[in-house]
């Protein structure tokens, strides 16, 4: 069977908000596994790091697993004591700067997507090393992806599925230049955009998203199409990354498609409601640019 | 004299080699002719040939060959990476420049004695990070991030056991090499795999009344009035709508340039300092591999502070100059 996760958080949200966000997950989302934890910048944990066992424990009580994700880019010792931190509690972690694996001496882990794993030989050094489950990069077409799970087939292989896409990080924080601050003191204003603020082309036409020192697609990524395909190619894990949208259906959804109750055509009917005028993209997976849409059989 | 930093330069062209040794190089960096390096541009690169050719110039006056098998093999063809370590290490190169996992396991098993430096697109910039590196492959160097501000790069040297190099010059990315997915977005063409960031075959210019608008794929990355520089089309140096307004967002066109930095990088503990530009000019080699040369020199020999050759300026990217994220306010 297929399992549904929910990923980290990539925005910058208040403490209440996320508690009641997770609470809800907890009580009604289909989804058998919840990442948490702050990925793209450490200068935020403090606001929500308190709520996080408490979190934690009331998704593991509604039987979903919980993985601990770690930040994309670890720079200053607040990074390294935060992963240090992590990776002593025996909880499964999910690494997203290969530093980690110089904490883990073995233990097992998650490979999360802004590792570079793009070949057979990167993903036998991460197994071997202990990696339970591998997320592909977001550039994987759906062929890269079938050569790596067949390299996999004793392990777990997870593909994002939903969401704006994570592009690039960076040190610079551009959420603080946009308002003409400096990231240490950037008055959390990342916080102001509850999906990242959107950036456009000069004619006007939406392009990105930034959300501080990481840099998004514009357009969701809406794997529903492409679900059966993934899944005969041996993708175990479908990862749907949290937007300010009404993830519980969104998840409803997807776990309607992978059950077959609902055709993968009505389903992307169904989420246009809930993500327009927001576009779809899904080129990486064809082969092509990533911000492409190709609509393929559903239409 | 002893050398005050090790000066390590690009050469796209066999031609460049030569021209880095002759003005001053002490070692030249470059890559085979096809997407095993990041610097895949028509035109460019070594065959096995011209690379053994140019280490046999270089090796003759001293001056040490590094070969960059940097970008990240893609699924189910790995086999020109191997040629490419198996083929850098036949031609007698000094260190092969890496960043993928599945290649540093590669060189590791079947070239032990081959020495490994870690590329900036590998992007380790703790010294947790460089020691996993270190510890699983052996690595001798690593080229740090652009990332990190003098203070870090001091505060990580003592604690990681390898060699650091540094970028002091030319052009300047603001996002983490190698984990940057820019310019795959709007071409399909990836910087990571293919080792090209903004294809030119992907560029275009048209024009919009008295104004020049440039592309990358089908997304506008720029327009510029009359009397402006056409900066070329690359996605973090574009000109993007922020709440309405058009703004360099990213990074204004500007190349690094840190002779001023040089002093305080050294009594960091950088080993060596790393010239960009294997895509740029004979031209381009020779005027800043002689301008750096001559500000070395000078420093070895006590000089304070380190004089900055003019020359600089007219070369770097869009004509401008920055610290980037050496200093902190960049961030």
């Amino acid at each position: 069977m297929s399992c549904l996760t929910l990923g980290p958080l990539q925005f910058h949200w208040p403490a209440p908000r996320r508690r009641d966000f997770y609470a809800r997950i907890a009580d009604e989302a289909p989804v058998e596994c919840v990442y948490l934890g702050e990925v793209v910048c450490s200068k935020r944990l403090p606001w929500f790091e308190k709520d996080l066992p408490k979190i934690a424990e009331r998704l593991r009580r509604a039987g979903k697993q919980v993985v601990f994700s770690t930040p994309a880019l670890i720079i200053t010792d607040r990074e390294v004591a935060m992963i240090r931190a992590l990776c002593e509690t025996g909880d499964l972690i999910e690494i997203n700067d290969l530093a980690c694996l110089q904490l883990l001496n073995g233990q097992a882990f998650v490979s999360g997507p802004l590792v570079n794993v793009f070949n057979e030989g990167t993903l036998d050094v991460l197994l071997r090393l202990g990696a339970i489950r591998v997320n592909t990069p977001m550039e994987l077409s759906i062929d890269a992806i079938a050569t790596l799970a067949a390299q996999n087939q004793a392990g777990e292989i997870e593909v994002f599925a939903f969401g704006r896409q994570p592009l690039a990080i960076s040190q610079r924080c551009y959420h603080a230049r946009a308002h003409d601050l400096h990231k240490d003191n950037c008055q959390f204003v990342c916080g102001q955009d509850a999906d990242g603020l959107a950036i456009a082309q000069l004619d006007g036409r939406p392009l990105l998203a930034i959300n501080g020192t990481q840099t998004l697609s514009h357009g969701h990524v809406a794997l529903l199409d492409e679900l059966a395909d993934l899944q005969a190619a041996g993708v175990t894990h479908f990862r749907l990354s949290p937007h300010a949208l009404d993830m519980v259906e969104i998840a409803t959804l997807y776990r309607a498609v992978l059950d077959g109750t609902c055709d993968a055509e009505e389903g992307l009917t169904r989420l246009r409601e809930h993500t327009a005028p927001v576009p779809f993209v899904n080129g990486y997976l064809h082969g092509r640019a990533g911000v492409d849409w190709q609509p393929g059989r559903a239409g | 004299m002893t050398r005050y930093l090790e000066l390590v330069c690009p050469a796209g062209t066999p031609a460049a080699l030569r021209v880095a040794v002759d003005a001053g190089a002490d070692t030249v960096y470059c890559g085979f002719q096809d997407c095993t390096n990041a610097r895949n541009y028509p035109g460019l690169n070594f065959t096995r040939e011209d690379l053994r050719g140019g280490i046999a110039y270089a090796h003759a006056r001293s001056c040490r060959v590094f070969v960059a098998v940097n970008t990240f093999p893609r699924a189910g063809d790995f086999g020109p990476w191997q040629r490419a370590i198996d083929d850098a290490a036949a031609c007698g190169a000094d260190a092969v420049i890496l960043a993928d996992l599945g290649v540093l396991d590669y060189a590791t098993c079947r070239h032990p004695n081959l020495r490994r430096h870690l590329s900036v697109q590998a992007a380790a910039a703790s010294p947790l990070g460089i020691r996993f590196y270190r510890d699983a492959f052996g690595i001798s160097r690593v080229v740090l991030p652009r990332v990190l501000s003098v203070e870090e790069v001091a505060a990580l040297i003592g604690q990681t056991g390898v060699e650091a190099e540094v970028f002091t010059f030319g052009s300047l990315g603001t996002m983490v090499e190698g984990r940057c997915f820019l310019s795959s977005y709007m071409t399909g063409r990836s910087p990571s795999s293919d080792g090209v960031c903004a294809p030119a075959e992907c560029v275009s210019y048209r024009e919009d009344g008295d104004r020049l608008v440039s592309c990358l794929g089908d997304v506008m990355i720029n327009r510029f009035a009359s009397d402006e520089p056409a900066a070329y089309p690359t996605p973090c140096k574009g000109r993007f709508l922020v709440h309405g307004r058009p703004s360099y967002l990213f990074e204004e066109p500007t190349g690094l340039n840190v002779i001023p930095l040089l002093a305080e990088l050294k009594a960091a503990g950088v080993t060596a300092l790393k010239i960009e530009g294997r895509q740029r000019s004979r031209t381009y080699v020779a005027t800043v591999v002689t301008a750096f040369r001559r500000v070395l020199d000078a420093l070895a020999e006590g000089a304070s502070p380190a004089p900055m050759p003019d020359v600089l300026r007219a070369v770097a990217e869009g004509g401008r100059e920055t610290f980037g994220a050496y200093a902190k306010g960049w961030r």
